[in-house]
C-alpha cells in the first residue's frame, strides 16, 4: 500500500476562483472524473482534490479527507499545507470531507494517512504559495520573483497584500500541470518553521467543553431512535419468528424491522423502534424472537485455533509471501531445529462510543451521518443497496474511537435499512452489548515458528501462519496475488505483515493460509496493528527462544541480525534500512537499564517492530519491566521504556500520544482483553467481561520520538506490536516460562512455570 | 417533572424510571454528556447531581428531580474550568469521547480534595474508561490542575 505514499496525480493541478461571490479561493487537483472508483479501491490510489480554501478574511480552511478519532490527523496534515502555503499557522482552520470521489481511495487506517499524503499536501501548499504571488504580481505590479510569501501576506516593491485581500478579487488564478507540480522544490529539514512543531491540536479545545460532535450527537427533525435486538450468535442466524407483544406495554416503542440484508453485512438482527434509545432499548430486550442459528453455533475459539494447525500442517491451500534463499537447504544444514507455535485469543474493538448512524432520506436521497474510517466502502455498500451514488449524501463526523472498527460499515448499512422501512429518519444506535457481541473481531490467529540453528547462525527460519482474513471478507480488492503470481493465489497481507522483518537471514519462508471456519463462524476485522499485531508476537518471542537456545544475548542477536545488508539496506523512506531499527532498540535498551541488576522475579524483555508495512516502517522497540509472582503467576509491568523513529515527525506531541496510546492499547490487548469464542458467541456483552486496561493498570512510561527528518512514516499502530513479545521476553528471563498464547494470564504463565 | 440543568430549570416528559442521561441528551439536546456502556462500566456519561459525580446512565431520571444537575456544558461558564484548561494544555483528548466524563469525575475530586496525591488520583478516576488510554495525561493534567 505504502507506494501510494507517491501522489502525484496524473491530471493537473487547479487553483480556482471557485465561489468568487463569498471571495473565497478553493484550490486543490482539478475536478475529472475518476478513471475508475474500483481502480482506486483496487490499487490503493488517492487522487487528492479540494485541499483547502482561502477565504476573504484570511482564514485558510484545509479540508481533512481524513478521519479524526483521535489521532489529531487534521492538525497534522494542515500543518503540512500551511508549512509550504506560507499562509501563518494562527489562519488555519480544518473541515472534514465527507465523500468526493475526487478524494481516490477513502480510507482512515493503516497508519496510512501522513505517509500517503505528506508529498501531495506539501505540493499542493506549495503550488497554492506561487499561484498567489502570481496573482499578487498581477496587482501590484511586477513579476513573481519580485515577491515572497510568509504568514498570509506577500511582500515585494515595497508593496504588500494578504491572501484574504487576494481572494476577495477574484481572479483567475492559474493552473499547474503535472509537471509542473513534480518540479516544485519543497522545503527540507531544517527549512520549516510548522511542520516539526508540537502546535497544538485544532480538534482538541471542543473535546473540553462538550460541543465536539460526534456520529451519535447529530440530530434531524422528525427522528426515531432504533436499536438492535442481536442473535445468539455472532454470525449466520435467521429470524423466524418476532412477538413484540411484551414490547407493545412499553411507552415510546412503536414498531420492529427484521432486517434482510442481502449483503449480509449483519444476520438475524431485529430493531426496536421508539421515541428515544432508552425506549428502544427496553423493547429490543422485551422481542421474543425465534431464530435458526445456522451453521455456526457448535463453533468455538478451541475449534478455530485447531482448524489453524490443521491448515498449517497440512500445507492446504496455502500462500507464499517470503521466499529467500533455499529454506529447504537452510533446514537441511542445521544442527538443531526449534519450533513453537503461537497464537492469539479473541480481541473486539469496543470503541467508546458504540456504532450509530442517523439516516434520513428525502426525495430518494439517502443523507447519512455518522463517523467512518472507509467512506469508498460506505458508498459501495449503501449503493449496493440500491442507490445511485448521487443519492448519497455521507456527512462525517468526529469518531469517538475507530482502532479500526469503523473501518466496517455495518453500521450504517443497518440504519440504511431501518430507515427505509420506517419511512421516517432513524437514529440507530448499538447497544453496549450489541456493539461487544457483534464486533468484527482481530483474528484468534496461529504462527508456528521454526529455526533451522547451526552454532551461532540461523540456517533457516520459517513462518508458517493461518487465520481469518478480514481483507477477504471486507475489501476483497485489498488481497494481490502471491509470489507464485497466480491469481488463484491471491492473499490478505494484512494478516502476514510483519512476518517480512527486517533481520538479515540467508534462508527463510513464510506461508499464509486463510481459516474458513473462522471466516464465517467470528467474521475478522482490521483492530488497531492488524497483522503486525500477531506475527511480531510470534517474531519477537521466537528470536529471544533462539537466542536462548543459541546462548546469546537477545539484544546483542538481534542488533548482530539487524546489519541492513542486502534487502534490509532500506531505500527511499526506509534509507538507512534495519540499521536504524538497531539504532532505536539500542536506545530503548540503554534507557530501560538493559543489562542492570534486577529485583528477585523482574526482568527485561525487548522487542523491535517494523510496523505497520515493510515499505512503510516506523521503527520502533519496547522494553518491558516485568515482574511476576512465582506463587500465582501473575504478572505486573513495572515499565515500559518506548522509542520510534517516524522518520519526520510532522508535530511530535502528537506522535508521541500515538505511540503511548498505541502501546497502553497493546498492553490491554497482552494482558487484560479476551472475550472468548463459545458455541458461535462472543463471551463477553459489556466492558466488565472485555475488561480493558484501566488507569491503575498503568505502568510508568518513558516514550521517545526520534526525529530522525526525511520522509514521515505512520505512528498510530506500531507501538501496539512491540509490547505483548516484550513481556513475554521478559516473563521468560524472569522466571524461564515462556507463555506462547494471547492474552498472557497468570494461569499461562503458572502452567509455564511448571511445565 | 421539573428538573434543573446548569442552574436553568426544564419541565421534562419522561418516565420517572429513565436514565437521567438520555433525558440531557435527547430531551435537553446537551450532548456533551457521553453514552459509553449503559451499565456503569466506563464513566463517560459522568455528570454532577448536587456536586456529586454520578453516572447519568445509572440515575434515573426522578431520582435528580429537584436537585441541581451539573453537565460538562455548565461546569464552568466559559468553558475554562482550571480541569479544562490543563486538559488543553496538556493536550490530553485522543478521540476525546470519554473526556467529558473523565472532567466530570476528576472535578469531583478537587472540589474535594483540592491537592490529591497521585494515589488518590487514580483511585477516584480508575472507574472512568480511556480506549485511546490517555491515563497518564489525564493524570499529569490532574496534578497540574491542583498545583
Amino acid at each position: 500500500m505504502t507506494e501510494q505514499r507517491n501522489l502525484m496525480t496524473r491530471r493537473g493541478f487547479l487553483v480556482r476562483a471557485s465561489a468568487l461571490t463569498t471571495g473565497a479561493l478553493t484550490m486543490g487537483y482539478a475536478a475529472m472524473p475518476d478513471p475508475a472508483l474500483a481502480e482506486a479501491h483496487a490499487g490503493a490510489m488517492i487522487s487528492p482534490n479540494m485541499f483547502f480554501d482561502i477565504h476573504g478574511d484570511g482564514r485558510v480552511v484545509v479540508h481533512i479527507a481524513k478521519a479524526e478519532m483521535g489521532q489529531h490527523v487534521g492538525t497534522a496534515l494542515a500543518q503540512t499545507v500551511a508549512e509550504e502555503l506560507e499562509c501563518g499557522w494562527e489562519n488555519v482552520d480544518i473541515s472534514y470531507v465527507g465523500f468526493d470521489p475526487r478524494h481516490g481511495l477513502h480510507i482512515t487506517g493503516g497508519s496510512w494517512s501522513v505517509n500517503w499524503t505528506f508529498d501531495a499536501l506539501s505540493r499542493a501548499g506549495a503550488a497554492g504559495r506561487m499561484a498567489l504571488i502570481e496573482m499578487a504580481a498581477a496587482e501590484l505590479g511586477g513579476t513573481a520573483e519580485d515577491y515572497t510569501a510568509k504568514d498570509g501576506v506577500i511582500s515585494g516593491n515595497g508593496k504588500s497584500i494578504t491572501y484574504g485581500d487576494l481572494a476577495k478579487l477574484g481572479a483567475e488564478p492559474r493552473a499547474f500541470t503535472e509537471d509542473e507540480m513534480k518540479a516544485l522544490t519543497l522545503k527540507g529539514n531544517g527549512d520549516r518553521s510548522i511542520v516539526g512543531q508540537s502546535v497544538r491540536a485544532l480538534d482538541i479545545p471542543a473535546k473540553v467543553n462538550g460541543t465536539a460532535m460526534y456520529g451519535i450527537d447529530q440530530s434531524v427533525e422528525g427522528m426515531v431512535y432504533a436499536t438492535p435486538a442481536v442473535p445468539p450468535v455472532r454470525y449466520g442466524a435467521k429470524v423466524t419468528n418476532v412477538d413484540d407483544s411484551a414490547a407493545t406495554a412499553i411507552p415510546g416503542y412503536l414498531e420492529h424491522v427484521v432486517i434482510e440484508d442481502p449483503l449480509g453485512t449483519q444476520t438475524g438482527w431485529v430493531m426496536a423502534i421508539a421515541t428515544g434509545y432508552w425506549a428502544a432499548k427496553q423493547a429490543a430486550e422485551a422481542l421474543k424472537i425465534d431464530y435458526d442459528l445456522g451453521g455456526n453455533a457448535a463453533v468455538s475459539l478451541a475449534d478455530v485455533h485447531a482448524e489453524n494447525l490443521r491448515l498449517i500442517e497440512s500445507g492446504e491451500d496455502t500462500r507464499l509471501v517470503v521466499n529467500d534463499g533455499d529454506i529447504d537447504a537452510g533446514m537441511a544444514e542445521a544442527e538443531t531445529t526449534l519450533t513453537a507455535d503461537y497464537t492469539t485469543g479473541v480481541n473486539i474493538h469496543a470503541p467508546l462510543e458504540p456504532m450509530n448512524a442517523l439516516v434520513e432520506i428525502v426525495d430518494g436521497t439517502y443523507h447519512i451521518h455518522a463517523g467512518n474510517q472507509f467512506q469508498t466502502l460506505l458508498m459501495g455498500l449503501v449503493g449496493a443497496l440500491g442507490v445511485e451514488p448521487e443519492k448519497i449524501v455521507f456527512r462525517q463526523a468526529l469518531l469517538g474511537g475507530g482502532f479500526g472498527r469503523r473501518l466496517d460499515c455495518d453500521y450504517v448499512v443497518m440504519a440504511c435499512h431501518t430507515a427505509r422501512a420506517v419511512g421516517k429518519p432513524v437514529k440507530m444506535i448499538y447497544s453496549r452489548e450489541a456493539d461487544t457481541l457483534m464486533d468484527f473481531t482481530r483474528p484468534a490467529a496461529t504462527v508456528r515458528m521454526t529455526a533451522g540453528l547451526k552454532g551461532n547462525q540461523i540456517t533457516g527460519w520459517k513462518n508458517s501462519s493461518a487465520s481469518a482474513w478480514a481483507s477477504a471478507r471486507q475489501a476483497p480488492a485489498f488481497m494481490g496475488p502471491d509470489l507464485t503470481g497466480s491469481d488463484e493465489k491471491k492473499y490478505d497481507g494484512f494478516a502476514i505483515n510483519g512476518a517480512d522483518h527486517w533481520y538479515t537471514m540467508p534462508n527463510q519462508q513464510a506461508l499464509l493460509s486463510m481459516n474458513a471456519m473462522a471466516q464465517n463462524a467470528l467474521p475478522p476485522g482490521h483492530l488497531r496493528s492488524v497483522g503486525p499485531g500477531w506475527q511480531f508476537w510470534a517474531v519477537e518471542s521466537f528470536l529471544d527462544e533462539v537466542a536462548q537456545q543459541m546462548g546469546e544475548d537477545p539484544l546483542a542477536l538481534r542488533l548482530r541480525l539487524l546489519d541492513a545488508s542486502g534487502k534490509n539496506a532500506g531505500s527511499g523512506i526506509t534509507t538507512g534500512g534495519a540499521k536504524r531499527l538497531a539504532a532505536v532498540l539500542q536506545d530503548v535498551a540503554d534507557r530501560a537499564g538493559y543489562g542492570s541488576d534486577q529485583p528477585e522475579n523482574t526482568a527485561i524483555g525487548l522487542a523491535a517492530v517494523s510496523s505497520q508495512e515493510r515499505p512503510s516502517a516506523s521503527w520502533t522497540a519496547c522494553a518491558a519491566n516485568v515482574t511476576v509472582d512465582p506463587a500465582s503467576g501473575a504478572v505486573t509491568v513495572n515499565k515500559l521504556t518506548l522509542g520510534t523513529d517516524v522518520g519526520l515527525a510532522v508535530n511530535p506531541d502528537g506522535v508521541k500520544a500515538q505511540l503511548v496510546g498505541s502501546a497502553l492499547w497493546g498492553l490491554s490487548i497482552a494482558l487484560h482483553e479476551d472475550v472468548g469464542f463459545e458455541d458461535g458467541a462472543i463471551q463477553a456483552s459489556n466492558y466488565d467481561g472485555l475488561t480493558p486496561l484501566r488507569m491503575w493498570d498503568m505502568p510508568e512510561i518513558d516514550a521517545k520520538v526520534i526525529d530522525v527528518g526525511g520522509y514521515p512514516t505512520g505512528c498510530g499502530e506500531p507501538g501496539t506490536t512491540a509490547v505483548a513479545p516484550a513481556i513475554g521476553n521478559a516473563i521468560a528471563r524472569a522466571t524461564g516460562a515462556r507463555v506462547r498464547s494471547l492474552p498472557i494470564t497468570a494461569d499461562k504463565v503458572k502452567a509455564a512455570m511448571n511445565g | 417533572m421539573k428538573l434543573t440543568v446548569n442552574g436553568t430549570d426544564h419541565e421534562v416528559d419522561a418516565a420517572p424510571d429513565t436514565p437521567l442521561l438520555w433525558v440531557i441528551r435527547e430531551a435537553l439536546g446537551l450532548t456533551g454528556t457521553k453514552f459509553g456502556c449503559g451499565a456503569g462500566l466506563c464513566g463517560a456519561c459522568t455528570v454532577h447531581v448536587d456536586g456529586v459525580a454520578v453516572r447519568s446512565c445509572q440515575t434515573p431520571v426522578a431520582d435528580a428531580e429537584g436537585m441541581q444537575v451539573t453537565t460538562i456544558e455548565g461546569l464552568d461558564p466559559a468553558g475554562a474550568h482550571p480541569l479544562q484548561k490543563a486538559w488543553v494544555e496538556m493536550q490530553v483528548p485522543q478521540c476525546g469521547y470519554c473526556q467529558s466524563g473523565q472532567i466530570m469525575q476528576a472535578a469531583q475530586l478537587l472540589a474535594d480534595n483540592p491537592k490529591p496525591s497521585r494515589d488518590d488520583i487514580v483511585a477516584h478516576m480508575g472507574g472512568n474508561l480511556c480506549r485511546c488510554m490517555t491515563y497518564d495525561r489525564i493524570v499529569a493534567a490532574i496534578e497540574s490542575a491542583s498545583a
